[in-house]
């Protein structure tokens, strides 16, 4: 398997406030990562500086061959191979859920719209919300607009997909909706990694584990030993006050 | 004194609903006769106690019709929207008793004692408004010192603008398009040529001779239309990441703001012609156009600014992370959206500009306003100003009412669910 994406010694500061510490990660190809830790340890930063909507100070970042930083010219490209969902899933509320998945193909793939929403009907068929396509954002429940968010982002068919914290916005009943969602496009070979503290989602779905506190990879682990033998009394704690 | 007897209850309803319509009605007898008549029911007892002797009345009936859940549909109506409390009655009170003293010298100037037979001001003999005056400079105030002889030139231009922004409402989707392509574009091109003429066989008017509600139309229009793409941009520069494109908004936006339009407009007749080559000639009407656009450009960039502020950098986002560049991500969600939110803002500014013309008198253009300035100084007609001033409020109050209702009309359309 090849190297998908790669971080080398990434440090990212906030002003004086230092948010990652040489980070180092490699991620494979259909490789599956789930990222826990505290509040505040950095797991959205991370994430974040991979597809550039944070910029990262130090160090190198390659995804698909091609490095981020401020002199990458087509970071519209990358992005639009990188798909993200987001906790607040940030659809797009003056547009309908056909039209939110349908925008970046047309407009940034040049797509002619008949194929856009083909695709676009094609991908909410497969978070089974088919139906609600012509309805506005604001008309759907949470666990709905999150599936709406995830299609709108594979509508782009991208090579690899972030999610942070998607189902932590979500009232109880409606997050195995989503993860059923992430948990069929696992299965379908997506390159993923997910902040995420559904610790039965990782355990179903992850090949590797990471434990983050304080802007650093404290313990990256396959994802049986992670749980069955933590090496870090951090990563210990941690999994004792979760599981 | 007992009041709780007074104390309407359900029980007598009818006697309660008699004695309190009754007093009221006396109440409105009084005013009535007072107003009109100069005398009421009270009028031996001194000047002051006696205007308040409607209101006693009025207000004592009102206390005793005061019948919650009286089962009577329309009394349940009056008494929750008009009659919830003394306080509540006695403003209902002041607001008829006003309207029934105020709105009939009002209606006799306008309407009953006023002239609109005649050509003179000798005409006018009834001491009303006298609106002979403008009805016989209504070519004027519309047209300005434009020449009888070629105001179709005008009339076409605007018809022709009706028509197109008419159909524009009720052709299909695909070709509404290509009309508002051409009614920003090459529509204000042929109408200006039309109405300034110089080719095509069309007498040329210079621009001193335009005037009157048309002026009015046609620098509103031009600066509504300019002053919103270029308030837009500054909008998105002062927001810059690029510190000589958001510094140069910045100072753009506080140099215009920071001055009055009337010292804008006497510099666009004084300073501007200093920076250009000398021998080149822009006319005075372009300058006061760029002037206007300019300054209103400088307030519609803080209305739009204000609307993008209030979106959620979660759009922003959202839109980066499918790969659209800046202007992809402001024309296609971030703009749409944060124009919706600022729609009032921005009728605000453009109901200033359209009241802000009349200042182009300072360079001796005179729109409706103006207009009427200059008719009432005529020598035959002194003394009109009201009249005059009357009409072009008026004028002036239903152009920015409609605007205003389109306006909401357009918040309720554009309203999707958030
Ligand atoms: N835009 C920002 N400006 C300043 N500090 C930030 C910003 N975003 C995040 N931080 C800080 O960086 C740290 C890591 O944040 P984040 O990556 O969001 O943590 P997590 O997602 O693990 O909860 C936190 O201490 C947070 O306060
Ligand atoms: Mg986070």
């Amino acid at each position: 398997m090849s190297k998908i994406i790669e971080l080398k010694n990434v440090n990212k500061w906030f002003d004086k406030f230092q948010a990652l510490k040489d980070i180092n990660l490699e991620v494979n190809q259909q490789e599956k990562i789930v990222i826990c830790g505290p509040s505040g340890s950095g797991k959205s930063t991370l994430i974040r500086c991979i597809n550039r909507l944070e910029e990262h100070q130090d160090g190198q970042i390659i995804v698909d061959g091609k490095e981020i930083s401020e002199n990458t010219k087509d970071l519209e490209k990358i992005r639009a191979e990188v798909g993200m969902v987001f906790q607040q899933f940030n659809l797009f509320p003056h547009l309908s859920i056909l039209d939110n998945c349908t925008l970046a193909p047309i407009w940034v793939k040049k797509m002619p719209k008949k194929d856009a929403e083909a695709l676009a009907m094609k991908n909410l068929e497969r978070v089974q919300i088919a139906d609600q396509a012509k309805k506005f954002p604001g008309q759907l429940s949470g666990g709905q607009q999150q599936r709406s968010a995830l299609a709108r982002a594979l509508c782009m068919e991208p090579k690899i997909m972030l999610f942070d914290e998607p189902t932590s916005a979500l009232d109880p009943e409606m997050i195995k909706e989503v993860l059923d969602a992430m948990v069929d496009l696992a299965k379908a070979g997506m390159t993923m990694i997910v902040v995420t503290h559904e610790m039965g989602f990782a355990k179903e779905v992850a090949d590797n584990m990471i434990f983050m506190d304080e802007g650093k990879i404290v313990e990256k682990a396959k994802t049986k030993d992670f749980f069955e033998n933590p090496k870090s009394d951090r990563t210990k704690l941690f999994l004792s006050q979760i599981l | 004194m007992n009041l709780s007897i007074l104390k309407s209850d359900k029980k007598n309803l009818n006697s309660f609903i008699a004695t309190g319509s009754a007093l009221i009605f006396i109440g409105f007898i009084d005013i009535i006769s007072s107003s009109f008549f100069g005398t009421n029911i009270t009028a031996f007892l001194p000047n002051k106690i006696s205007y308040l002797t409607p209101l006693l009345f009025g207000l004592f009936g009102l206390y005793l019709i005061r019948i919650e859940f009286s089962g009577n549909k329309l009394l349940d109506k009056i008494n929750i929207n008009f009659n919830s409390s003394n306080f509540n009655a006695l403003l209902t009170l002041l607001v008829i008793f006003a309207l029934i003293k105020y709105i009939p010298p009002l209606l006799n100037w306008f309407v009953f004692d006023a002239n609109f037979a005649g050509n003179t001001k000798e005409d006018c003999t009834d001491g009303g408004a006298c609106w002979v005056f403008v009805k016989v400079w209504l070519n004027r105030f519309v047209y300005g010192l434009y020449p009888d002889t070629e105001q179709w030139r005008i009339n076409t231009a605007f018809l022709t603008l009706f028509l197109l922004v008419g159909a524009s409402f009720f052709v299909p989707q695909k070709f509404k398009k290509y009309i508002i392509i051409f009614l920003l574009f090459v529509y204000p091109i042929i109408g200006l040529k039309l109405i300034s003429g110089g080719d095509f066989g069309l007498k040329y008017v210079e621009t001193g001779a335009w005037g009157g509600l048309s002026l009015t139309f046609i620098v509103s229009a031009f600066a509504l239309i300019l002053c919103f793409p270029i308030g837009t941009i500054l909008a998105l520069g002062r927001r810059s990441k690029l510190p000589a494109i958001r510094y140069t908004s910045i100072g753009f936006i506080e140099l215009w703001r920071g001055v009055p339009l009337i010292t804008v407009l006497f510099m666009s007749a004084v300073m501007f012609p200093m920076f250009l080559p000398d021998g080149t000639y822009v006319d005075k009407l372009i300058r006061v156009l760029i002037a206007i656009t300019l300054f209103e450009a400088a307030y519609m960039a803080e209305v739009v600014r204000g609307g993008l502020q209030a979106l959620p950098k979660g759009q922003y986002e959202a839109a980066k992370s499918l790969g659209m560049g800046y202007w992809k991500m402001h024309f296609l969600i971030i703009l749409p959206q944060a124009l919706k939110l600022v729609i009032p803002g921005i009728a605000n500014t453009f109901l200033a500009l359209v009241k802000d013309t009349p200042l182009i008198f300072v360079v001796g253009l005179l729109e409706l306003a103006g207009m009427v300035n200059l008719a009432k100084t005529n020598p035959k007609w002194l003394g009109m100003a009201m009249e005059g001033y009357v009409f072009a409020g008026l004028v002036f109050w239903v152009i920015c009412y409609v605007m205003s209702r389109y306006s909401q009309n357009l918040e309720k359309k554009l309203k999707t669910e958030r």
